[in-house]
């Protein structure tokens, strides 16, 4: 451990704390184990925890990223881009669903960004934040300029649809089939979006926050435990 | 010097069923069925170190239908579960299955939608290797183990006489949640 941080903390980050103005609190999150009311004795009843999304940067960004993006906006037009964040010397540009396959377009191809390099496609799901609770996180590199940059694309979970990076991207086809299956976010676009690693008539997409974890009772002698979520809720 | 020299004009009587045993246990051929870790310390046991030829055993075949034992190394996902059982399906019978690891013999650690709590839901289980992963050398006693039931197996009306036997067991066992003792 480095000698500026003493204390055994997660990082901080300027943007990132839940004090910090513009800072979207997308769940407050109460206790731990699930334990409530008097049968507490751990005290960690009373903890209360906001988990927050660190809101969108203010200029200079700093190193590459106040000219990249100057020039991407210079391509795509102002709207295409919903919010510029800088967290932990990392760029994250929120992008517009409907202008994903736009964006992703120029930076592959516009020769002072030249994000050839496609790294993954995650899900996110935040039950909480109402309108946007489906986010999709693009990683792409580009091995041009040694840069890296975060998109990301958020959906309402009663239309989770977002455009498909394939036809830029092609290494992107099996990753955004991951994450249909998974979180049941849909790619329009995409060539044949089935599911990859569940059984193909698998209900539901087990990654999204409201699907049981769905293990069985183990018996022992005598006595029967509970698979783990059902002995505590790990809120 | 062997007990050959010590036999009466040469010969040699013994059962059909034991000379049987003593061929079959002394030609396994593996599948290759590396799932997840426990394949790794599979691996390491065909390797020179702990050196399953000396039990002739060393070849794993790619080809289920060169092959008579299958080691289940590794936690069987329900994605995988059907595989497993064509696999089984497709080996050559007398075939014999090792469920290798916590995870193959009772779903181990991953109490959860994903996983086939204990491969013994989708193909006959012969024997149950604990451990995770085990190493070698318990994958390699309990192939030794199974040799042995392998040399003393039955055939034919005996065979059928003890499966009705085991069946009867079963019916009559009492559920593990009636047993009393330990947690274990």
């Amino acid at each position: 451990m480095s000698e500026h941080q003493p204390e055994n903390l997660p990082a901080t980050s300027p943007a990132g704390d839940a004090a910090t103005p513009g800072a979207e609190v997308v769940d407050q999150r109460q206790g731990m184990f699930g334990v409530r009311g008097t049968g507490d004795t751990s005290g960690f009843g009373g903890l209360r925890r906001q988990v927050a999304l660190p809101g969108g940067s203010a200029r200079p960004y700093g190193t590459w990223y106040d000219s990249a993006v100057d020039h991407l906006v210079s391509l795509v037009g102002d709207d295409a881009i919903e919010k510029v964040l800088v967290d932990r010397d990392e760029l994250t540009l929120h992008i517009h669903r409907g202008r994903l396959v736009g964006v992703c377009r120029h930076l592959r191809d516009d020769e002072a960004l030249r994000f050839e390099f496609f790294v993954g496609v995650s899900g996110v799901h935040f039950p909480n934040e109402t309108g946007r609770e489906l986010h999709v996180v693009y990683h792409l590199l580009s091995i041009t300029h040694n840069r890296r940059v975060r998109l990301e694309v958020s959906a309402p979970d009663a239309d989770p649809h977002v455009p498909s990076v394939v036809s830029v991207y092609p290494s992107a086809d099996w990753h955004e089939r991951e994450t249909w299956d998974f979180f049941g976010i849909v790619f329009d676009g995409h060539p044949a979006l089935t599911r990859i690693l569940m059984p193909d008539d698998w209900p539901g997409h087990p990654q999204r926050k409201d699907y049981p974890l769905g293990g069985i009772d183990v018996e022992y002698k005598g006595a029967v435990i509970p698979p783990p979520d059902t002995r505590r809720s790990y809120n | 010097m062997g007990v050959e020299e010590q036999l009466p004009s040469g010969m040699l009587l013994t059962t059909v069923e034991g000379l049987a045993g003593y061929m079959r246990k002394a030609s396994l051929w593996p599948a290759t069925f590396g799932l997840a870790c426990c394949a790794f310390e599979m691996m390491t046991m065909g390797a020179p170190r702990y050196d399953s030829a000396r039990f002739g055993m060393e070849v794993f075949r790619a080809s289920p239908r060169q092959a008579d034992l299958m080691i289940v190394a590794g936690r069987v996902s329900q994605k995988m579960a059907p595989v497993l059982r064509q696999v089984y399906d497709q080996m050559p019978n007398p075939k014999w299955v090792l469920a290798m690891g916590v995870c193959a013999s009772s779903g181990g650690m991953f109490n959860n939608y994903a996983i086939v709590q204990g491969v013994d839901h989708v193909v006959p289980v012969d024997m149950y290797l604990p451990g995770c992963p085990p190493r070698p050398e318990m994958l390699l006693d309990a192939i030794l183990k199974l040799h042995h039931n392998i040399q003393t197996s039955k055939l034919g009306s005996n065979k059928r006489a003890l499966q009705a036997e085991c069946e009867q067991a079963a019916l009559t066992a009492a559920p593990t949640i009636e047993m009393k003792g330990l947690l274990r």
